[in-house]
């Protein structure tokens, strides 16, 4: 059987040339926006497709996908009196913005379970597979799996966040024919079966990196979360010319030899971020589309804005929840499935692009993978730029070689104590030192690894591992060895420094100091996202 | 020794201070055809009394609510699939303060839009406590003493002109705490609307407000929504009824263990009946007070 999709086809993407005319383009800055001309005659702007339809029916579309799957027997068939069910499911860091409730996650796990309570299976683990992220506070796992399943299990410990620094949770499985360890929670390697929960946000997401990153810890993670793999992976949104995902997949392989059975269950929701109606409806439109409504809620949040405190405005962007709907669900074998989710992944956010540009320009939004409820430091700016924007493109970069990036971002030189304290350390030490990916992976990655104290953190408080920054860094690698010029408008110039990038107050300044790389006239294309767009450069 | 004396001084106001309730036994003739299931609520679900009663629901059933029964309201997200379609919500019933609560707590945007099946002979047997029904919960009468085909006629087209339905399927309040089994109107209404059943379970009302007492005694109270029960139109109405009787059974369960252990009971065929024990009273009163959620450990939150 085919899996359930959406078929309704939304407004595709649009690559907008810029005229005179042209009004102001919405760049997101952190807790905030800017409207910004961009030169006429010379700059395109890449807006992402509608949003897709959801399915009509959720509920009977992940019921049919379990009952259904591609390449494996009937969930229901796999399950029996006596067996170890560990279902692992996707941390905080999807989807972004978080989810309206019920959570996607929530439905399925649901789902699930009453397929498990019906086959009479008593031992059941649920856990959240955040690699080396930091836990996730009960609030948060109370949204992701609602409150019946968080009730259910959490008390008596059945639900809980992976601990990849647990001596005695971990087991090695084996090493793939590239010398890789590939490394799991013990629980999930002695289960019966492993039924894994994802959110696909975007390509990157899901297949075997679920479970060969979700579940795994440093031992593991190391030979595809470092420089070299990064700059192989062009990109790491494009699975055929990722390295990372080879990696994975190659991990994957002796996972499915020597570990758990997995039931991969994926789905995928289309790009509603802000909503078709509302408050921040906006946000998603086209300017020339925007109604004197529009304009005014805009106007009125630029005002409120300016008056809130930086935290209280983080907190009101930090509550948002994106009304998502559910546009496709597909379980089963791993490769197979994950190969229908990319293509409805794609469906949602490609869009065709003709040609590299000389200045690729970007609004980064407050809200990164890794600062959910948090802080957007000047580390996972960099990461969300060059690592997450940048790397939106199937074919080649938007961007030429020694072209120039421009991002607009406040970077604040601010850090979230709790939850970044390995960040901290890193920006004052590490890049005070060297921007340079190579030369940091060789001097200082296995030191912060392996910290006593960044270890304790992580595991006991809510902090993300002590190398998690070290990821953050490369994942921009491919971009920093690519790129002739990174600018940063409206952020801390200090911190934009430390960082190795140029700070500009404005656009327009921007431009001038691009152009030592770029010339006088370089061609400028803006990727006006969030929502997400992945750019098909031919 | 009577506890309530303003109780006792209403029920001293009989006729004639009051208006004659109708026997039932009385020849057709005696009733007059505006009361009872002739009542007539269509005014009260034109826009000025909907707008009345929504500054009702929000200015005195909220405060009362929140004040008397302090809430706790689970399975909204059980909503969602639904996006917005009239649905017919079945309650368990045990107290007068079950619709001002269900009122408040059925959300948006069905709050609004929704009406009560009332019985006709306690709600409607004159005009002002009729229209006073039907403006301040949005009543509309029905038979409950048999199977009445002119109202049901008239609340399956309102279902099917968008309005919500709150009914309680076990035609009035519970005696002893305990559900009484479940009438087939609501099943009946489903399947010839074909709309969803929301199974819905409240608990802590019958301590507050109990059958026969006039004043509440605050407290706390629990509202579950369950999984809407989809119709099936090859399915017969005594089975589907059955399957909304079980999912507010299943729901009740949720709320005395947890989701998964109800839902292995369901599975297993083993979800405790609403009615309780077939046993002596003083027995079903004993199991009664073990129905209650154990304590989990909710700290650190």
């Amino acid at each position: 059987m085919s899996p359930r999709t959406a078929s309704a086809t939304p407004r595709p993407g649009f690559v907008l040339e810029v005229e005179r005319s042209t009004p102001p383009i919405l760049f997101h800055h952190g807790e905030g926006f800017r409207l910004e001309r961009l030169p006429a005659g010379r700059s395109r702007v890449i807006y992402p497709p509608s949003p897709l339809e959801g399915l009509p029916d959720p509920s009977g579309a992940i019921r049919h996908a379990l009952e259904h799957p591609i390449d494996s027997e009937p969930l229901p068939a796999l399950l029996r009196p006596g067996m170890r069910l560990t279902i692992a499911f996707d941390d905080i860091s999807l989807p972004l913005p978080p989810m309206a409730r019920p959570d996607v996650r929530q439905q399925v796990i649901e789902t699930v379970l009453d397929m498990a309570a019906a086959a009479g299976v008593d031992d059941v683990h649920l856990i959240a597979a955040l690699a080396l992220h930091r836990r996730m506070t009960e609030a948060e796992l109370r949204h992701a799996v609602g409150d019946r399943v968080y009730d259910a299990f959490a008390p008596s410990r059945r639900l809980y966040n992976h601990d990849a620094e647990d001596p005695d949770g971990m087991v090695l499985l084996g090493t793939t024919d590239h010398g890789e360890e590939v490394q799991i929670s013990r629980r999930a390697a002695h289960s019966d079966l492993v039924v894994y929960v994802n959110i696909n946000l975007v390509a990157m997401d899901g297949g075997w990196k679920s479970t060969a990153t979700g579940l795994s810890g440093y031992q593991g993670l190391r030979h595809h979360h470092n420089v070299a793999t990064m700059l192989k992976s062009r990109s790491f949104m494009d699975q055929a010319n990722s390295e990372l995902h080879r990696s994975n997949w190659r991990q994957g392989a002796v996972l499915a030899e020597s570990g758990p059975r997995v039931f991969q269950i994926e789905t995928t929701l289309n790009n509603n971020s802000f909503g078709t109606s509302g408050s921040l409806s906006m946000l998603q439109k086209r300017e020339w589309e925007w109604t004197a409504r529009d304009r005014a809620t805009f106007l009125a949040m630029q005002g409120g804005l300016s008056v809130l405190s930086p935290a209280a405005r983080r907190r009101a962007f930090q509550s948002w929840r994106a009304p998502y709907a559910l546009t496709s669900v597909q379980a089963g074998e791993v490769s197979a499935v994950h190969k229908v989710t990319t293509e409805n992944v794609f469906r949602q956010q490609l869009v065709a692009v003709e040609g590299q540009t000389d200045v690729l320009t970007m609004g980064l939004p407050y809200i990164c993978p890794y600062n959910v409820n948090s802080i957007m430091n000047p580390i996972l700016v960099m990461c969300l730029g060059l690592g997450y924007f940048f790397n939106l493109y199937r074919g080649r970069p938007l961007v030429r070689p020694g072209g120039a990036v421009i991002m607009t971002h406040p970077t604040p030189w601010e850090f979230h104590p709790v939850h970044h304290p390995s960040y901290i350390d890193f920006f004052e030490q590490v890049l005070a030192d060297t921007t340079d990916p190579a030369e940091i992976e060789a001097r200082y990655e296995l030191r912060y690894a392996t910290d006593e104290w960044y270890r304790h953190l992580y595991r006991t408080s809510y902090a993300y591992h002590g190398v998690h920054p070290f990821y953050m860094w490369y994942w921009g690698a491919h971009a920093l060895s690519y790129l002739g010029r990174v600018i940063v408008v409206g952020g801390d110039r200090a911190a934009v420094r430390r960082m190795g990038f140029a700070p500009a107050s404005s656009l327009s300044d921007a431009f001038e100091i691009a152009s030592d790389t770029v010339g006088d006239r370089p061609s400028v294309t803006h990727l006006h996202l969030p929502p997400f767009v992945m750019a098909d450069v031919s | 020794m009577n506890a309530n004396p303003l109780g006792g001084l209403l029920r001293r106001l009989d006729f004639p201070w009051r208006p004659p309730a109708v026997p039932r036994s009385a020849p057709a003739g005696r009733v007059p055809a505006t009361l009872g299931t002739d009542f007539d609520t269509a005014w009260a679900r034109r826009w000025p009394a909907r707008m009345v009663r929504a500054a009702i629901i929000e200015l005195l059933w909220r405060p009362v609510v929140a004040a008397a029964a302090q809430p706790t309201r689970l399975g909204l997200d059980r909503l969602a699939p639904l996006d917005g379609e009239p649905a017919i919500f079945a309650a368990n019933h045990h107290s007068h303060l079950d619709t001002p609560l269900l009122m408040t707590s059925i959300p948006e945007p069905w709050r609004h839009t929704l009406i009560v099946a009332a019985a006709a002979d306690y709600f409607f047997p004159t005009r002002t406590k009729g229209a006073a029904s039907a403006l301040f919960m949005g009543a509309v009468p029905v038979e409950r003493s048999r199977v009445g085909r002119d109202s049901a006629a008239e609340v399956s087209d309102l279902v099917r002109r968008g309005w919500s339905l709150l009914l309680y399927p076990e035609g009035g309040r519970s005696t002893d705490g305990w559900g009484q089994p479940f009438r087939g109107g609501a099943a009946y209404l489903a399947h010839r609307c074909d709309v969803p059943v929301v199974p819905v379970y409240l608990a802590g009302t019958r301590r507050i407000l109990p059958k026969g007492r006039l004043l509440p005694a605050p407290g706390r109270t629990l509202v579950v929504f369950g999984d809407p029960v989809r119709p099936d139109p090859s399915e017969r109405i005594r089975a589907l009824g059955a399957r909304i009787e079980a999912a507010v059974a299943a729901v009740a369960d949720e709320t005395t263990t947890d989701w998964w252990q109800a839902r292995q009971r369901v599975h297993a065929g083993a979800t405790p009946a609403l009615t309780g024990p077939d046993a002596a009273s003083w027995r079903r009163a004993w199991a009664l007070s073990h129905r209650s959620k154990p304590r989990t450990r909710r700290w650190p939150r």
